[in-house]
């Protein structure tokens, strides 16, 4: 067993884990922090991404020990108290999402797109960068909507 | 129109929860004292199983139990079973297997499971797995549908592995169309079999309470009252007043979570041996060898023309493979949701289909995103365009001629068109898509070296499944007729309990426009409740674009009774005649007055019930209906697809996709579109990159996303999408259904458009890249052969 402590949507946590937990595993069943979501096993579908001091990251291809001393921004940290995140006022306003499940994902990682690309995505860009978020509800067609306004909405 | 009533594109009330990370997916309950299972699955595709040697994993730390197929049986737990009867052409019922939760003789594809771990952790059951010894025996698998009949037999119940041979229509009539013909077009295909893989991969929490002797099942289901029936009156597992089924948030389901699957009898089972509740989520690389998968048909068909470019007649002969076993409503898909629809949007005089359902050791096969009516779809709009291309004719101009003008229509094949108007939605396709300019596209791209094609869908599908009658004569075991129960609150808010279940579809918001639209109050003082055998009144569940058009009309009967008997309430109150009560705009109001009560203030009197006779008038406002279709729906239209080709690499790309679909009457526009959007993805994926592979031996080689190929963003481009309307006159919203439509049009435009850019009909699905550079290559290479 490993002590792991980081800050996590702004609170400190520690814990005693199996070095073998992954940071998802960790969110989800220590932490009881279970928007990030697990869609696949060969890290390729997106659903647990979350940030990692500052930048997009697949908490399935971490271990928890891996985010030893850094902050942690799940779904569940992106609003500001009541008020929602414009990314995922975005994401409603377009219908950016269906059964929701790839939601968290898409949402942690438009808004790193955003931190990289900047507030002017055009949907080319958009649709390769989501390259590693998959979404079998939407066609991605609102998903690329949402991320293209959210993108604006940031900037104010 | 009132702000959130129908026909408006109100956001979703659902969606606050899904973007704050709030949701409540089956895998985020967690139970005190829970357990985890883990599955053992056979690596052989087909083998005997001899015998399992529990005895070291079950010595391991943390393990609470190791149970195999015989302590299944042992238990008396009985098999799954499939739902929907078909007899064969001579008569006898089909060759239905046995399939217990967990093999205990025999082992039919890889991934069957045969025995399972109940651990205190995941990890702890996942490293006792590893002692479990099994002696398999290994016999020669078959996993093509075409090569079953001639295969080592897979059920002694099934001789040549075959299910049931069975037929629809005039073989004699089609026969002589044919034999009179002017031009006959005639086209194999495969259609390729698909893994659905809804995004949140199944799951399953079981947890019994010795207290009461009754058991609670958390799943990922469509249908947790099917489920429950099916768990409790063939698998046995408990009484159904014993059984609770909460499906909460199912993250999409596209049909893999309508069936009754071996791991949440397995989860019942053990919880109820061990004591603790019991936990399985699947990962993605076993829900490739667990989840039902779809389509994988071999067809061969042709299409008689007379002189004119009429169609005179089709036949069609498929074999469908049914996997090792048949799940739940698998015999059903290739039959009934076939062979039914072979007419598309045209008048044929004969059709005659037959149809070999076969079994193959590979993962079962059923329903997904379409069920049948693609497979349909994608043989008669495959051979209108290859039948227009060999007469010479404009594709939309052959469809023209051929289309389906009045109606009702009965079809060869059982169905009765209720309404349409074909022609309209393929004028308003084709202008949206400009296929005037389409000659100056193609002269552009082919500056560029790329060749350019444009292929049409004129699809039909049948939906809102179905009228009881009709399902139960062609052989289904149960009715499919929805419910509702709508429960007014003495403060004036509305709860609807319905027996449909969402996973995307947005029904707490389309389900809360058709009360706001009735009864004259916000959604917002409007609930929808669904997913949990203790809160609902039975129910179907949701699959076949059925929760409009059968979910939404129980809930208007629901509705109706409950206007009716808040109009006597408000009566008494405003001491007025019953029959002067008016209600618009959520008020009552005594005709010719200026007396009148709000709709909450109705609610309130029913439930005070101070100033009503309760001898004569029961106090509350709650009503409950049951709304059984007289008829399908059918939602009809036009998808427009053009393509372009790299002629170097034969790369190539969705380069315009327009959409013109008829559903009816529309709830909200705005989820309608991303239905259609949804769907259209779906399709395109089939046709162009999603592959599932077996090798020789069975072993599925497409087993991850490493190898499978999933749509992604950057696979398509903006759509298109509109749509016409003619009210669907069977049920009272003049509703049709929009969930299925997109994969259903789909896969036809794509390859009739890559096949046009190609000219050539050498190419199946998927048409990858790498299909349409080796399609290029032949060509050249007989090109120069030629010369
Ligand atoms: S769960 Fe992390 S990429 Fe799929
Ligand atoms: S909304 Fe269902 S997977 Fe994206």
């Amino acid at each position: 067993m490993l002590p792991v402590s980081m800050t996590v949507n702004g609170k400190a946590v520690t814990a005693t884990v199996d070095p073998r937990t992954l940071l998802v595993q960790y969110l989800r069943d220590n932490l009881r922090l279970t928007g990030t979501h697990v869609g696949c096993d060969t890290s390729q579908c997106g659903a647990c991404v979350v940030h990692v001091d500052g930048a997009a990251r697949k908490s399935c291809t971490m271990f928890a020990w891996q985010a030893e001393g850094a902050k942690v921004t799940t779904i569940e940290g992106v609003a500001n108290g009541e008020k929602l995140h414009p990314m995922q006022e975005a994401f409603r306003e377009h219908h950016g999402l269906q059964c929701g499940y790839c939601t968290p994902g898409m949402i942690m990682s438009a808004i790193d797109m955003v931190n990289r690309k900047g507030n002017d995505l055009d949907d080319n860009t958009i649709r390769h960068e989501l390259e590693g978020n998959l979404c079998r509800c939407t066609g991605y067609h609102n998903i690329v909507k949402a991320i293209s306004a959210g993108a604006r909405a940031m900037k104010g | 129109m009132s702000a959130t009533g129908i026909g408006a594109a109100v956001r979703r009330k659902e969606d606050q929860r899904f973007i704050t990370g709030k949701g409540h997916y089956t895998d985020d309950v967690s139970r005190p004292g829970q357990t985890f299972a883990y599955f053992v699955r056979s690596p052989h595709a087909h083998a005997k199983l001899h015998s399992i040697d529990v005895k070291a994993a079950a010595a391991m730390p943390g393990i609470l139990a190791v149970l195999t197929g015989q302590d299944l049986a042992g238990d008396k737990i009985g098999n799954l079973i499939c739902g929907w009867m078909i007899h064969s052409k001579d008569g006898s019922p089909m060759k239905m297997a046995p399939h217990p939760a967990l093999a205990a003789t025999k082992v039919c594809y890889v991934g069957d499971p045969v025995a399972v771990v109940i651990a205190e952790t995941l990890a702890q059951a996942k490293d006792a797995a590893e002692k479990i010894a099994v002696d398999y025996e290994v016999l020669s698998a078959v996993t093509d549908p075409a090569k079953a009949k001639s295969a080592a037999q897979i059920h002694d119940v099934a001789p040549k592995n075959t299910i049931y041979e069975w037929h629809l229509g005039d073989s004699k009539a089609t026969d002589a169309a044919l034999a009179a013909a002017k031009h006959i077009t005639r086209i194999d295909l495969t259609n390729n079999r698909l893994v659905p893989n809804a995004m949140e991969p199944r799951a399953a929490l079981a947890e019994y309470d010795s207290g009461t002797d009754s058991l609670t099942l958390w799943n990922t289901s469509q249908n947790p009252h099917v489920a429950r029936l099916v768990i409790s009156a063939f698998v046995g597992m408990a009484p159904e007043h014993k059984l609770r089924v909460i499906a909460p948030d199912v993250g999409g389901g596209f049909g893999s979570k309508i069936f009754i699957y071996p791991e949440e009898v397995v989860c019942l089972w053990a919880a109820r041996r061990v004591g603790r509740p019991v936990k399985w989520t699947s990962d993605r690389s076993e829900a490739f060898l667990a989840d039902a998968h779809g389509r994988d048909h071999v067809t061969h068909a042709e299409m008689a023309f007379d002189g004119d470019g009429k169609i005179t007649a089709l036949k069609v002969k498929t074999i469908a493979n049914l996997g090792g076993y048949m799940s739940t409503f698998s015999s059903s898909v290739p039959t009934y949701l076939y062979a039914t629809l072979l007419s598309g949007q045209y008048a044929i005089p004969n059709i005659y289909c037959e149809v070999d359902a076969v079994y193959t050791n590979t993962v079962p096969v059923d329903a997904y995103r379409g069920a049948g009516r693609p497979e349909a779809t994608f043989v008669v709009e495959r051979l209108v365009e290859v039948g227009a291309r060999e007469l010479g004719l404009d594709p939309a101009e052959l469809r023209k001629r051929n289309f389906i003008k009045s109606f009702p229509h009965q079809t060869p094949v059982i169905m009765a068109y209720d309404a349409g108007d074909y022609l309209a939605s393929l004028k308003k396709a084709m202008e949206l898509a400009d296929v005037k300019g389409f000659g100056r596209r193609k002269r552009d791209a082919a500056r560029h070296g790329k060749l350019r094609g444009l292929g049409y869908s004129t699809y039909i599908e049948a939906c809102g499944i179905a009228p009881s009658q009709a399902v139960g004569s062609l052989g289904a075991g149960v009715g499919l007729w929805e419910s509702a129960e709508v429960r007014v609150n003495p403060t004036g808010s509305v709860e609807v309990l319905t027996g449909c279940h969402q996973h995307g579809q947005g029904h707490e918001t389309t389900f809360a426009q058709l009360v706001s639209e009735r009864l004259g109050i916000s959604i917002d003082q409007v609930s929808i409740v669904h997913g949990d055998t203790d809160k609902v009144q039975f129910g179907m569940g949701t699959y076949g674009s059925r929760s409009g058009a059968v979910g939404m009309s129980a809930i208007v009967k629901a509705l109706d009774k409950v206007e009716a008997k808040a109009k006597k309430i408000a009566a008494h109150v405003m001491e007025a005649a019953e029959g002067d009560i008016e209600f618009r705009d959520g008020k009552f109001t005594v005709a010719g007055t200026d007396k009148s009560m709000a709709f909450g203030e109705v609610a309130l009197a029913a439930y005070v019930g101070h100033k009503f006779p309760t001898q004569e008038i029961e106090p509350g406002l709650k009503e409950g209906a049951f709304y059984d279709p007289t008829n399908f729906t059918f939602p009809a239209g036009c998808h427009i697809c053009e393509i372009e080709i790299d002629q170097e690499t034969g790369e190539t790309e969705v380069v315009s996709w327009t959409a013109v679909d008829d559903f009816g009457t529309l709830i909200n526009p705005m989820i309608v579109e991303g239905q259609v959007h949804g769907g259209i993805a779906q399709g395109v994926g089939q046709a162009m990159i999603e592959q599932t592979v077996y090798d020789k031996d069975g072993q599925l080689l497409s087993g991850s996303y490493m190898d499978y190929a999933m749509p992604r963003a950057h696979n398509f481009p903006a759509f298109k999408v509109d749509t016409t309307e003619t009210k669907c006159p069977s049920n009272p919203l003049g509703i049709k259904g929009c969930g299925e439509a997109g994969a259903i049009a789909a896969p036809a435009a794509v390859m009739n458009a890559i096949t046009d850019a190609l000219g050539t009909e050498k190419i199946e699905m998927p048409a990858t890249s790498m299909a349409v550079w080796r399609a290029l290559q032949t060509m050249n290479r007989n090109q120069v052969a030629a010369e």
